[in-house]
């Protein structure tokens, strides 16, 4: 079983990655129906920024949310004196960071479900007397619903083994941005912790496989799509 | 109670242009297919928008020079060629969609009426996939006309549909036509339809 210290860093863990999805969630639902639905000048340029998190090495993210987000950066000092808050060495940052690195696998998730509901199902419920947004909401949303659970449980795995960028972004601090990869990453580096990395290792496994299987349950709920991504 | 619509609208590198005189009764929009029909009733309905005339039913301007109502508000009950249903909702929520954003005002039937008016009683809690060609028809005429329009615009009603089917939904439509007198815009390329339903004929094309 796990010690009290790895159950702390099971729960941050858990705290940290539901925090970037709640986050990342209503951004990556915009954006999704933005792409999906909408052209407009820029638009491949929103597109590309979107996807930038998925093909950066992640320590080059990080770097970037240091930058913007440190000290001296634009949004830290915004933070600074608008909340007199910080992301630095924060379990928020980590979130942040988690969430970022989440974004591209949401959107495309969502864009991929949103994409497949007939149209035409939209325009009959105007005709039948609802306004866009009750059309979206009645018709787009539930028929598109099975794949935004697809991408809450892809981003929140994804968000569950986010490093490189949490690393660069706001270290490595115990009980705050130590999640379950960088404690097993640390516990590595220390001799005699072995058996403490594999029952981290096991809970990292057991976690991510818990996401694949209510994931894959959400797929197959919904018959008309053979997959989402 | 009838049409009163002169409408250009764009399609593709042409314009689609169509009058219809207010008559009693049925209109028929005939001509071969890809000429433009469903795009006219697109845009009576206001999926579609003209580039220039007016849509006029029962005398309420839906479209001219300075008026566009949007669909939600024009009150045209649309039965679509390929029917649309909802696919996650039941039968029952389909026909109930339209009648709950209808002012009570406007409804002229409970869903009881419908039902029986079009014989799908017993298809109330069926999903729509598991239901045939016919029986899908009349559902979606029944979610049309629960909606309390002024107006219906049948699509080619019967083109998915086999003989004896589309005898069944041709007697419907008369007797929308008769008992309900509302007014019908119907879009078929069939010349034996439209000789037996309509009472004006617009030919397109």
């Amino acid at each position: 079983m796990l010690s009290p210290t790895e159950w702390g860093i099971v729960a941050l863990s858990l705290k940290v990655a539901l925090a970037a999805i709640g986050l990342t969630l209503p951004v990556a639902f915009a954006l999704a129906w933005v792409l999906a639905r909408k052209s407009f000048p820029g638009r491949m340029l929103l597109d590309t920024l979107v996807h930038l998190p998925l093909v950066l090495p992640p320590v080059v993210t990080g770097w970037l949310l240091l930058l913007f987000f440190g000290r001296n950066g634009a949004g830290g000092r915004a933070l600074e004196t608008l909340f007199g808050a910080t992301l630095m060495f924060r379990w928020t940052g980590a979130a942040l960071a988690a969430g970022i690195m989440a974004l591209p696998l949401m959107v495309r998730a969502i864009r991929l479900s949103l994409e497949a509901v007939d149209r035409r199902l939209e325009s009959a419920a105007r005709t039948l007397g609802a306004s866009p947004l009750r059309a979206f909401a009645s018709v787009t949303l539930p028929l598109a619903l099975p794949g935004v659970g697809a991408a809450v449980v892809l981003g929140f795995a994804r968000s569950l083994g986010e490093f490189g960028a949490t690393i660069t972004f706001v270290s490595n601090v115990p009980g705050e941005t130590r999640t379950l990869p960088l404690a097993i990453y640390t516990a590595l580096q220390v001799p005699g912790a072995e058996d403490s990395v594999t029952r981290m290792a096991i809970a990292s496994v057991l976690l991510s496989l818990a996401a694949l299987m209510v994931s894959e349950w959400l797929v197959r709920k919904d018959g008309r799509r053979s997959h989402v991504l | 109670m009838s049409f009163d619509i002169a409408i250009e609208v764009p399609r593709g590198d042409r314009t689609v242009s169509v009058r219809i005189a207010p008559v009693t009764g049925i209109t028929a929009l005939f001509g071969p297919s890809g000429v433009g029909k469903t795009t006219v009733l697109d845009a009576v309905v206001g999926l579609v928008r003209p580039a220039s005339g007016h849509v006029r039913i029962a005398g309420a301007t839906l479209f001219d020079a300075n008026t566009n109502l949007p669909p939600e508000r024009r009150g045209c009950g649309y039965v679509f060629q390929d029917g649309r249903l909802f696919p996650h909702k039941s039968v029952r929520d389909n026909l109930l969609y339209g009648w709950k954003l209808a002012p009570p005002s406007r409804r002229f039937m409970d869903l009881a009426e419908a039902t029986r008016f079009l014989g799908i009683a017993d298809l109330l809690d069926r999903a729509p996939r598991t239901l045939s060609g016919g029986e899908a028809q009349r559902v979606a005429i029944g979610r049309a006309l629960l909606s309390g329009p002024r107006a219906l615009l049948m699509d080619e009603p019967l083109s998915s549909l086999d003989a004896d089917r589309r005898d069944g939904i041709m007697r419907v439509i008369e007797r929308i036509r008769d008992d309900l007198s509302l007014p019908i815009l119907y879009v078929s390329h069939d010349r034996a339809e439209v000789d037996r339903l309509a009472a004006q004929v617009v030919e397109l094309g």
